[in-house]
């Protein structure tokens, strides 16, 4: 499935955790707009990402484990807002640290979403 | 709110502060592991049933330490102390098992070889939990009093 999108989609989301990671270092909270337009584009990119994703799935002659795909697909979008909102809400160092969990976990949703679709 | 008034608050917070951080991985896993016993249970149950009934212990564990950490109060935490325990008790058994009786494992569950699957994140977790758990134990404060 689109490669370039799974790995810009990975690109953006370490952009994102080496910024929470700066933000820990230097105990900067709550982030700021500049992070949270890098935010804005990794939730854009995610979500153009799960619409292209389940197209992709339909029209795929290769068996995908679809359930499990959408899942991923839709995962990853998700935890990005969620992760914005905790990250407002809790402003301190562990805000960012909840903003490096999410970005991990975008991550990993990106290895396995790649995994999924190759081992098929 | 801050964490200060949180703390400030009657109800005892286990959301806040590094409990924030803690509530997401935990949120993060119940969410894989609830979907993960899913699909197991309902594409191909009879393959590993052992192994999938497993996964879905550990999404039940998984989602009760959330809720209870989002909830908070002393019930809350002493809920959130068995799911953690079971949670710890579970991730080194099953991590055990999995390594000296692999019949009983054809497919993988989130807590087969502790976790490895998952960057071994699930060994990690029951004991980040239990030190948080700690540091909020009610005893420490009284309820709606001053913190003593």
């Amino acid at each position: 499935m689109l490669i370039w999108l799974t790995l810009l989609v990975a690109l953006v989301a370490a952009v994102a955790l080496v910024g929470a990671v700066v933000m820990i270092v230097r105990d900067e909270s709550p982030p700021s707009d500049r992070y949270f337009v890098v935010l804005g584009v990794l939730l854009l990119l995610l979500l153009g990402q799960a619409v292209g994703g389940c197209i992709a799935l339909a029209a795929t002659e290769r068996a995908v484990e679809g359930v499990t795909f959408v899942a991923y697909l839709w995962t990853a979008a998700l935890v990005v807002p969620v992760g914005a909102g905790l990250a407002l809400v809790e402003r301190s160092r562990w805000g960012s640290g909840v903003l490096v969990v999410m970005a991990l976990t975008v991550l990993a949703c990106q290895l396995r979403l790649h995994d999924l679709w190759v081992a098929a | 709110m801050s964490a200060e008034d949180v703390r400030d608050d009657a109800r005892l917070a286990l959301a806040a502060g590094p409990g924030r951080v803690l509530v997401a991985v935990y949120g993060v896993f119940a969410i894989a592991a609830t979907g993960r016993s899913l699909t197991q249970l309902g594409l191909d149950a009879g393959r590993a049933p052992f192994a999938y009934s497993l996964s879905l212990v550990a999404a039940v564990v998984y989602l009760v330490a959330t809720t209870c950490l989002l909830r908070g109060g002393a019930r809350a935490w002493r809920i959130a102390l068995v799911a953690v325990v079971v949670e710890a008790v579970g991730v080194i058994g099953i991590g055990v098992l999995s390594y000296v009786d692999t019949a009983l494992f054809p497919d993988r569950t989130v807590w087969s070889h502790f976790g490895q699957g998952y960057g071994y994140l699930p060994l990690v977790l029951p004991f980040a939990g239990l030190a948080w758990l700690r540091a909020t134990r009610p005893s420490v404060r009284v309820p709606g009093g001053s913190p003593s």
